[in-house]
């Protein structure tokens, strides 16, 4: 069951050669065993843990196509626009790497609302993952400011008034509001002073927090191990050397299996980078092919499809203050899983229906809110964004409650493999 | 000018096919509403002759106050199959060359002063709005002399833009149905065009302003096909050898 290539007892750093004078200098050899082959990862692995490798190489897809637009882009009021257009045109296959950028933006949401997903409905935040799942979020906050900064940088008419939009939010703290905005725009409007400090903020500064946080986000989930489907600590039961039962070593087996995750992932990535980069509106917006314009506003204004949730939620609350503050919890709210959720089990598996009932209402509304934020700030919209932000927020918030009384079947002792 | 410009295409039309214009007989009255909003432009950016055409159109109609400032006449000759000699003795306006990019005379200042507004970059208005759009707008000016243009526009009104297509299209009127609302065109002096002809022209110069918002896009689609089959090729692979690794996992 268990391959030699696991056998501790067996193994010596090599101590000749170039390999080991590295080895004596450098931990290549120890770090590869500690981490991949001999880092044991539960074997009932579903298809909601490919999203956590995919995520790391949409990472470095928008790094590597981030660098080569880079080398072309000119940030400016008078030059980003054109030289987007120069990169689509001009540049010797800039097309490419421009669609896998602005495509890669959005796989990036997509595969980190799944791998989010994944935690939810199999308790993975639970202890004694606390930390993994808030570093978790702050990977995702740092996401959502690197994607709000990107999407400034083409200075198409929507970057310019979700800019507008999303910065005034800042405003509405009491005291510091229209100073604080001031200091972030570094203009009285959103201008070229604005666009030269998102451009060294979407290049340099956020990037740089999010490796930090990438690899903080490994070492704990290194620390504790991967959570799996049936919620069961595959460390609990081991062999005679104290390799656990459940587990198989991270390479080959599940490097092997990521690969696969990874070619179909990229299959799909390129059909929309090759036959539909725009995605119906919805990766790149109509609005942003017309250079930014302060004078005229895109009708509606609506920010990128992985942010409508949220934008929804503020639109329906007519105090701007008090809706800001909503959309804050709606997103911090996920901070505080951990500690909401009371139930003796992890997994969906085992838990009632009232777990159940929850999590689907919360999966429709999420969904829902994501919808209505894409539409005009109308009737019905407006009022059906209200009746899908409850059980978004009762998701979260009753969670103490309905956790504990919710009944729960019993939890196997070792990792099972129905669907 | 106009006239020139007529006389221009009708030269150009001949190696291309269009024969000779036949006038649009006169809607009879009563005739079927017009639902312009569903109106598509069916266009295919892949059909090289009708991007030749479009580009002949563009240079005859639009060029006078419209820029392509983000297009080079050289790369268009190049995408469209056009020799550079020919791209250069009938498509490059007077004053540029083939190296240039596809910029009108008019200077902006005098345009805003006749017009009330500069004439928009053409480069990306397939993007900005959409070929559908496009092809609406240039297929539903009617006459109005209460504007000053003496025409306006169903699907953009009160557009500062002329009906300058009229001699192709001949001039129409908007008739009203019993809500005031659009009914039907019905046509007040016919265009050197016949319908389906002048449905050609403007199909033919929307495909080309798809083109030009984004000239790769053909190119796209063909690499496109290739990189997903062999990435579908490499999933099989990727896909024989996990389960050859994970055999002895139970």
């Amino acid at each position: 069951m268990t391959p030699d290539a696991a056998n501790k007892n067996s193994y010596r750093a090599p101590a000749r050669g170039l390999w080991g004078w590295i080895n004596q200098r450098l931990p290549v050899d120890t770090f590869w065993r500690s981490q991949l082959s001999e880092y044991y990862a539960p074997k009932n692995f579903n298809i909601w843990y490919f999203f956590g490798s995919l995520a790391l190489l949409v990472l470095v897809l928008q790094l590597v196509t981030g660098i080569f637009l880079t080398m072309f882009y000119k940030v400016g009021a008078a030059t980003s626009f054109d030289s987007v257009e120069f990169i689509m045109r001009e540049v010797r296959y800039g097309w490419l790497i421009r669609y896998m950028h602005s495509a890669g933006a959005s796989a990036f949401f997509i595969v980190v609302y799944l791998h989010m997903y994944r935690a939810l409905l199999y308790g993975s935040y639970k202890a004694p993952r606390e930390l993994l799942w808030l570093f978790g979020m702050i990977i995702y906050l740092a996401l959502m400011a690197e994607a709000f900064l990107g999407y400034v940088l083409p200075w198409g008419n929507m970057s310019f008034w979700a800019a507008t939009v999303i910065i005034n939010l800042f405003g509405t703290i009491p005291g510091i509001g229209p100073g604080l905005v001031e200091w972030i725009r570094g203009d009285y409007g959103i201008a070229d002073a604005t666009l030269n400090r998102f451009f060294s903020l979407h290049v340099v500064a956020v990037p740089l927090v999010l490796l930090l946080l990438v690899a903080l986000h490994l070492i704990a989930l290194h620390e504790v191990g991967s959570n799996n489907p049936d919620g069961v600590e595959i460390e609990d039961k081991k062999d005679a050397r104290g390799r656990p039962l459940d587990g198989i070593p991270f390479h080959p087996y599940y490097t092997v299996k990521d690969i696969v995750g990874v070619c179909v992932f990229l299959v799909l990535l390129a059909i929309v980078v090759f036959f539909i980069p725009t995605f119906g509106d919805l990766f790149l917006e109509k609005a942003n092919f017309e250079p930014a314009n302060p004078l005229s506003t895109p009708d509606p204004i609506s920010p990128s499809w992985y942010f409508t949730p949220y934008y929804a939620i503020l639109r329906a609350v007519p105090d701007q203050r008090i809706g800001a503050l909503l959309m804050l919890i709606a997103v911090v709210s996920f901070f505080f899983l951990p500690w909401l959720d009371r139930s003796p089990v992890k997994s969906m598996r085992y838990r009632g229906w009232i777990s159940r009932t929850f999590l689907g209402l919360f999966t429709i509304s999420f969904l829902g809110l994501m919808y209505l934020g894409l539409q005009p700030a109308q009737e019905p919209y407006v009022t059906m964004a209200r009746i899908f932000a409850v059980p978004y927020f009762a998701y979260f918030w009753l969670m103490p409650f309905y956790s504990r009384i919710d009944s729960v079947k019993p939890v196997p002792e070792r990792v099972t493999f129905h669907g | 000018m106009a006239k020139l410009a007529a006389f221009v295409l009708t030269l150009l039309a001949l190696p291309l096919g269009l024969s000779a214009a036949e006038p649009a007989a006169g809607e009879p009255e009563g005739a079927a509403p017009v639902h312009w909003e569903d109106w598509h432009a069916g266009n295919n950016v892949a059909d090289i002759e009708s991007l030749q055409r479009g580009a002949r159109n563009f240079m005859n109609y639009c060029i006078g106050c419209h820029s392509l400032k983000y297009m080079r006449y050289q790369r268009m000759g190049d995408d469209l199959d056009i020799p550079t000699a020919d791209l250069n003795a009938d498509l490059v306006a007077p004053g540029s060359t083939n190296l240039d990019y596809i910029l009108t005379s008019m200077p902006a200042a005098d345009a805003a002063n006749w017009f009330g507004k500069t004439p928009p970059d053409l480069s990306l208005i397939a993007r900005s709005r959409s070929p559908d759009y496009i092809y609406r707008f240039l297929k539903t000016f009617y006459a109005d002399p209460s504007r000053p243009t003496r025409s306006d526009n169903l699907a953009y009104p009160s557009t500062a833009m002329p009906a300058v297509l009229s001699d192709l299209e001949g001039v129409k009127a908007a008739v009203l149905g019993p809500t005031k609302a659009f009914d039907h065109f019905q046509t007040l002096s016919p265009g050197n065009l016949s319908a389906e002809q002048f449905d050609g022209f403007v199909r033919d110069t929307v495909n080309f302003l798809d083109y030009v918002g984004d000239p790769a896009q053909v190119e796209r689609r063909s690499i496109g096909l290739w990189v997903v089959l062999f990435l579908l090729l490499l999933s099989a692979f990727a896909w024989a050898l996990k389960k050859e690794y994970w055999k002895d996992v139970h």
